[in-house]
């Protein structure tokens, strides 16, 4: 039951037909893998309920169950973080790639 | 229901209501651009122009509503972990949206789409599939409107004002009419911009509420390890009706799955609803949106922690027959008065708030996708304004009948009802973004069967003392397993989507015109043909748009 396989999280733009897309920009870079995971991360940590599924070991009296994900909250916070810069990066790259200037109006 | 009017909570409740409805007028003429400008761009998205900081503010306004508020930390008394799933649902949402919301914010902002179905209408040239959209949009927004109003009724009737132990109808809807006139007359006279800038005041209560009470409150109970342990003791009793124990503190084995794909299945709707969208195209830039998923986090530690008050309220000894009443009587047992009353009042301006957006996002539905498309097709951006802005207020108008003339109950299987529906629509629009591969009559005959489906189970499931509606989740055919109802609806959508769309193409029927270009996707805002849109842009391009 993981998410949604058909919405890789890259830029790559759609093609109409569904065929094959622009190779410049479909190309997979480890960049992309990262962003992807980072994306995927907290999929499989949250719909896995019987990892933390548990009562010990509490935090300050509150059971495991409730701590661990309130822990995901800001965890997944910084990976989605690390995505965004990553997509940040992988944007100014293939911007200085085309003629156009890079990631004009971006910022 | 405790005899008296708490004054000092009254009057402080009173101050502030009387402060963002200042500031709800007066926001009008906050950052607007072009005076005397009359376009649903203008009224109903802000002028698209919010930066990271307000769009954060509105969407945090937007999602994490008054019901929200009430209802989670409810659930939590009412069965312990089963209803901690808000939590991961919103954990869930923000990694979902990165991928697929700036797609929608670029090709929204190049053809001038104000709705969701504007975009499906122009992605697939069907108007039948972007009415089911639309329709969707309004009838799930409906019902959550009408809890908002549950969630100010709640603060009245804990602060003595209005609720049930009055006999004269006037007496007792007398608050309610007046905070909802109140709001209508603001959200006709300023659109979005109003509650943009009452989401200020309404976050900077909540967490300071929030703040207080996690702290406070424990201290009083004798510290979290009391708090469980109480709160474990209680759902371990067994219930009367179904002679199986009340709630469990952590999750069991055979509710797992119930848990996870409410979780999953909630987060894959919650920016299918109209109002989600609304505040999201109100920004300026699609870096907008990906920033906001890295900061939009804030508010889930803000409902973990809050929900969390659910089993506080147990060991508090609160007890309630309305389960809604749980977490304002908490506060008025635990708090002084006056904290009490700006705790209520984080309350009921969190409900003006998202009622606001939500009765723009409907109207901005009804007014693109039905009376320009099918009523009046030569609408000019003027006379959009104008009915959406009527419409906003009939919306309202109906969510208070709704309120008012039904049972709560009503509003509250709708709400239910809406979320499954509204997941209907995942694969027509997020699939859309992504691909041109799906047949639209594969996906209208998708979102049919999903929405029947969804209907059906959800109508079938009976607790003690209610026959019909009676949860979300049922068995998943075929697994045994016991799950939300409206992820299982849309994996059967999917199913026949993709099936569909096989046989369709495999005949030839005909695809419809697509306007969008695989640029359009990724536009950002600088680049040519973003920032001077019209409304009127996305019907006037290659005569497409027609069914």
């Amino acid at each position: 039951m993981s998410a949604e396989p058909e919405q890789g999280p890259t830029e790559r733009p759609a093609n109409p037909e569904g065929g094959s897309a622009d190779t410049a920009n479909a190309a997979v870079t480890p960049a992309r893998i990262a962003i992807a995971l980072c994306l995927l991360a907290p999929f499989v940590a949250i719909l896995w309920v019987g990892s933390y599924a548990r009562t010990g070991p509490t935090l300050i009296g509150i059971p495991f169950f409730y701590w661990y994900q309130m822990l995901w909250v800001p965890l997944s916070a910084v990976l989605t973080t690390v995505a965004y810069r990553l997509v940040q990066r992988e944007k100014a790259r293939s911007g200085r790639a085309a003629q156009r200037a890079a990631g004009d109006g971006v910022r | 229901m405790n005899g008296g009017v708490n004054w000092t909570a009254l009057a402080v409740f009173g101050f502030f209501f009387v402060l963002v409805t200042v500031m709800g007028f007066r926001a009008a003429r906050w950052r607007k651009a072009a005076a005397g400008e009359q376009s649903l761009d203008e009224w109903g998205l802000g002028g698209r122009s919010f930066g990271t900081w307000i769009t954060w503010f509105l969407l945090g306004g937007d999602l994490y509503t008054a019901y929200t508020f009430v209802a989670v930390p409810a659930a939590i008394y009412a069965t312990g972990a089963a209803g901690f799933f808000a939590v991961p649902y919103t954990i869930l949402v923000y990694p979902l949206i990165f991928t697929f919301l700036p797609r929608l914010w670029s090709v929204s902002h190049r053809h001038g789409y104000v709705t969701t179905s504007d975009f499906v209408r122009g992605r697939f040239g069907s108007k039948g599939l972007s009415l089911a959209v639309a329709v969707t949009g309004i009838l799930a927004t409906m019902p959550y409107i009408a809890l908002q109003l549950v969630g100010i009724q709640a603060v009245l009737d804990v602060m003595g004002v209005g609720g049930g132990s009055s006999t004269n109808w006037l007496v007792k809807d007398l608050p309610l009419l007046v905070a909802f006139a109140v709001l209508a007359a603001y959200t006709y006279s300023s659109g979005l911009r109003a509650p943009a800038l009452i989401a200020f005041v309404k976050d900077c209560l909540i967490y300071l509420v929030i703040a207080v009470a996690i702290i406070y409150i424990p201290i009083k109970l004798g510290g979290f390890d009391d708090i469980f342990a109480k709160a474990g003791h209680a759902l371990s009793q067994t219930n009367p009706a179904t002679k199986k124990p009340k709630g469990e503190v952590v999750s069991s084995a055979p509710n797992h799955w119930a848990y996870g794909t409410l979780a999953l299945g909630s987060a894959l709707a919650l920016f299918m609803y109209p109002h989600s969208i609304t505040a999201t195209l109100s920004s300026r830039s699609r870096n907008v949106i990906r920033r906001n998923t890295t900061i939009l986090p804030l508010y889930s530690l803000m409902l973990g922690l809050l929900a969390l008050l659910g089993f506080m309220a147990i060991a508090a000894g609160i007890k309630v027959d309305n389960g809604q009443l749980a977490i304002p009587q908490l506060f008025s047992q635990m708090f002084p008065d006056w904290f009490a009353g700006v705790a209520f009042a984080a309350i009921g301006i969190g409900a003006l708030v998202p009622a606001a957006i939500m009765s723009i996002a409907a109207s901005n539905l009804f007014t693109r996708n039905i009376y320009r498309d099918f009523l009046r097709p030569n609408a000019t951006p003027e006379q959009e304004a104008k009915v959406s802005k009527v419409v906003s207020l009939l919306v309202k108008v109906g969510a208070l009948v709704f309120v008012l003339g039904m049972d709560k109950t009503v509003a509250i299987n709708f709400q239910l009802l809406g979320g499954i529906w509204i997941l209907q629509t995942f694969p027509a629009l997020v699939g859309g973004l992504f691909t041109r591969w799906f047949h639209r009559w594969a996906l209208l005959a998708g979102w049919a069967v999903g929405m029947v489906y969804g209907t059906v189970a959800a109508y079938h499931v009976s607790v003690p003392g209610q026959a019909h509606f009676g949860g979300s989740n049922a068995p998943i055919p075929g697994l045994g397993e016991i799950g939300y109802i409206g992820f299982t609806a849309f994996v059967l959508n999917v199913l026949v989507t993709v099936v569909l769309t096989v046989v369709l193409r495999a005949v030839k029927a005909p695809a419809g015109i697509d306007e969008t270009r695989p640029g359009d996707y990724s536009a950002d805002a600088g680049d040519p043909g973003v920032q001077e849109e019209l409304p009127t842009a996305a019907g006037t391009g290659s005569g497409a748009g027609t069914d």
